[in-house]
């Protein structure tokens, strides 16, 4: 589906991502983890092409993420970062709608995908006319998603999505974006830097120290065959929160 | 045939030559601005041509250029400013000999008011006593006496620099004063000695002593009319009525109309109705409430707020998109933004020396480019500042959604940046409401013209009936654009509390 191919970045003198490959199959969930700094933000910045490699490429499909073709390709991908990024002066419905009435496509699709969508993320649509400062935490983000599938990407790139939630909304918005990513069947690439959370939604982890893959795979994986000190100590680190998600 | 074109000639003459129009200018300083209306009064007797007086058009260079440009016909000049300041002459020359001189720019030098209003010294006559000092030669011998000259003195070659050569004065030059400053200083003892003209109201009121000019440094200024060539011709009898002023003056005479508006308070019209035997109309004089809502209130009002209206609408309309390019070019960035930085500290006198050439007229326009230069910096400056501190995170996302740059300027960032352009167009309008006081130095009007005849009187009241409004106005402007501001504002930006429903 979207994959890196021996892409190397060097954003600052401090930090490097050293040339990684990883490959994300169709309709699957991937979690990238790891501490603050390890580069997770960077890879996700990446297959959206919102920065540009210094080495190798990015591949969406059978086409090369390109300055030229990248505004195309992102009408093709969602992404979410941690505080929504909803535009604060546009109502809910005109954030969610955005990109389709940029492409002119015909309003009453157009409201029909809103009915979807507020069925879909559990959002009443009377919230469809407030704008994004008189929605709570929770129903920002659940704004942001729909946002995201407006289009009804093939690919959704979330950045720490409940990262700035509090602990009660973001169990709930855990359990409906599981549901909700089942039911869709989507191609998902999630950032976080939370092991419970990432043990919650994803088959597939990608752990990452320092500007490398250190390993990947599943959370058994992780913990029974570590390929690394380090991921036996970043897993030991966040047991308490594993012991209540898993 | 002959008849035929006559009578077309005569027909469409019929309203324009009735509309004959006459224009008067005048500089700075109290003598101009009653010479210049008992000129305007003069003609406007004459009932041949609508004549307007342009009061108050800053220096020698800004009225000069007005005339060579044809923005004004005639004003009052002094033959020996024409000699050094206009024909930069280094040889004496009498009437004829700058008549000669002044043809080839189509202008000539006439009428002899029969006063001569020279440069001189003057000193407190205590003071004056004191060390003994009767004549600018004496000033020679004490280094130690504080000059307070004006800064048209200290410029002028005819001035202080071939005065200090002549005599061999030891004293450096000093910073320049306003010359209607300069009397309340020397009553107050803070300078010594000042530059006056001979027949300043404020000697004999401020107990001056005139120091003889023994070495005859300073040339004759005798009080003549400059005008275009073309003035008696084309207007033969107003002409004829303004020759008739010829030895009407002398340097009593010109004291005492001179003391009627300095130290008297009337106004120039009164003084130069006074003059020509005019009773005169409704005393606009009085306390500063009767100055305040004078009959030219409105007027100057009006003239005010277009100045300050188009200027800020023109750089408007320049300054947002030169914000947006130095937002979007970073190459370019630093250029923009020095460059609108740099012309804000260009003083408001020397951009309009530098504009009046340019645009080789004096009035409007060139107060417009002014004023249009300076309202620059605070929109050009928010633009940028409010479309770079956008969140990231927020330009990012506008990305990130495929939404191309065009459309994210308009949809997004400008909407995002409009508190900060709007507050940036509020700086400009308030500062060029201020700033327009200026732009009665060059005859475009506003309150600016009581500010400039308050100075040149020394008058508070004049003076503070141009303030006052002036800076009400700029009240009322701040006032609207705060209502303006959140009548424009994206209703999401707003800060009234809502609670989230969770």
């Amino acid at each position: 589906m979207i994959r890196l191919e021996n892409v190397a970045k060097t954003l600052s003198p401090r930090f490097t991502l050293a040339p990684l490959s990883l490959d994300f199959e169709n309709s699957t969930t991937s979690v990238l983890i790891g501490p603050s700094g390890c580069g997770k933000s960077t890879v996700l910045r990446l297959l959206a092409g919102l920065i540009a490699p210094d080495s190798g490429s990015v591949k969406f499909g059978e086409e090369v993420l390109q300055p030229g073709n990248a505004q195309d390709l992102r009408l093709r991908m969602g992404y979410v970062i941690q505080e929504g990024g909803l535009f604060p002066h546009l109502s809910v419905e005109a954030n969610v709608a955005l990109a389709a009435r940029f492409l002119k496509r015909p309003e009453p699709g157009i409201r029909k995908r809103l009915d979807e969508l507020c069925e879909l993320a559990a959002l009443s649509p009377a919230l469809l006319k407030r704008f994004p400062r008189e929605l709570s935490g929770g129903q920002r983000q659940r704004v942001a998603l729909m946002r995201a599938l407006m289009l009804d990407p093939a690919l959704l790139l979330l950045d720490e999505p409940l990262g700035a939630l509090d602990p009660v909304t973001r169990h709930a918005l855990q359990k409906d974006l599981k549901n909700i990513f089942a039911r869709l069947g989507k191609t998902v690439i999630m950032v976080t830097h939370d092991m419970g959370e990432a043990a919650h939604f994803a088959g597939e982890l990608i752990l990452m120290r320092d500007g490398r893959i250190v390993q990947r795979g599943t959370l058994d994986d992780l913990l029974k065959r570590p390929a690394d000190p380090y991921v036996t100590e970043f897993v030991s680190a966040q047991r308490s929160a594993l012991g209540s998600a898993a | 045939m002959k008849a035929l074109l006559a009578a077309v000639a005569l027909t469409l003459c019929g309203s324009a030559c009735a509309a004959e129009a006459l224009t008067v200018g005048s500089k700075r300083f109290t003598e101009s601005y009653i010479l210049g209306e008992i000129v305007t009064l003069t003609a406007q007797r004459a009932g041949e041509a609508r004549a307007a007086h342009r009061p108050g058009l800053g220096n020698t260079g800004i009225v000069y250029s007005a005339l060579k440009n044809g923005e004004i016909d005639v004003y009052p000049e002094y033959t020996g400013t024409i000699e050094r300041e206009i024909l930069k002459s280094t040889q004496p020359l009498d009437l004829d000999g700058l008549n000669r001189a002044l043809q080839p720019l189509g202008l000539s030098a006439g009428v002899p008011l029969g006063f001569n209003n020279t440069y001189a010294l003057a000193m407190r006559e205590d003071r004056a006593q004191a060390l003994g000092i009767r004549s600018v030669s004496d000033l020679a011998a004490h280094p130690e006496v504080v000059l307070g000259l004006s800064q048209e003195f200290i410029g002028r070659a005819d001035g202080w620099p071939g005065l200090k050569k002549a005599y061999a004065l030891p004293h450096s030059t000093p910073h320049g004063l306003d010359h209607g400053l300069a009397y309340e200083a020397i009553a107050a003892g803070q300078v010594d000695v000042i530059d006056a003209y001979t027949t300043d109201a404020k000697i004999g009121r401020f107990k001056l002593r005139v120091l003889k000019d023994d070495k005859l440094f300073f040339p004759v200024y005798d009080a003549v009319l400059l005008y275009r060539a073309d003035l008696p011709q084309r207007l033969p009898r107003t002409w004829a009525a303004l020759a008739a002023l010829r030895g009407a003056f002398d340097e009593r005479r010109m004291i005492a109309l001179n003391a009627e508006a300095e130290l008297n308070g009337k106004s120039f019209n009164e003084v130069a109705k006074g003059f020509l035997g005019e009773r005169p109309a409704q005393t606009p004089g009085g306390g500063f409430l009767a100055r305040l809502f004078a009959p030219d209130f409105w007027r100057l009002a009006y003239e005010h707020v277009m100045l300050v209206a188009v200027s800020l609408f023109v750089a408007i309309a320049i300054g947002i998109p030169l914000g947006i390019l130095a937002y979007r070019v970073p190459a370019v960035r630093q250029w923009v933004l020095s460059a609108v930085g740099v012309i804000q500290t260009i003083p408001s006198l020397a951009l309009f020396a530098f504009l009046i050439p340019l645009f080789g007229k004096i009035g409007t326009i060139p107060a417009l480019a002014a004023l249009f230069l300076y309202a620059l910096l605070p929109i050009v400056r928010n633009t940028y500042s409010g479309l770079a501190d956008i969140a990231p995170g927020l330009r990012e996302s506008a990305v990130a959604l495929g939404l191309p740059p065009d459309y994210r300027l308009r949809v997004i960032e400008l909407p995002l940046a409009s508190r900060a352009i709007l507050a940036g167009v509020k700086t400009s309008a308030v500062i060029n409401v201020g700033t327009a006081t200026i732009a009665a130095f060059i005859g475009a009007g506003g309150f600016g013209e009581r500010i400039a005849q308050g100075l040149a009187l020394n008058d508070n009241a004049t003076l503070l009936a141009g303030a006052v409004p002036a800076a009400a106005l700029a009240l009322l402007v701040h006032g609207g654009f705060e209502l303006l501001d959140r009548w424009l504002m994206p209703a999401g930006l707003r800060d009234e509390a809502v609670s989230p429903s969770v």
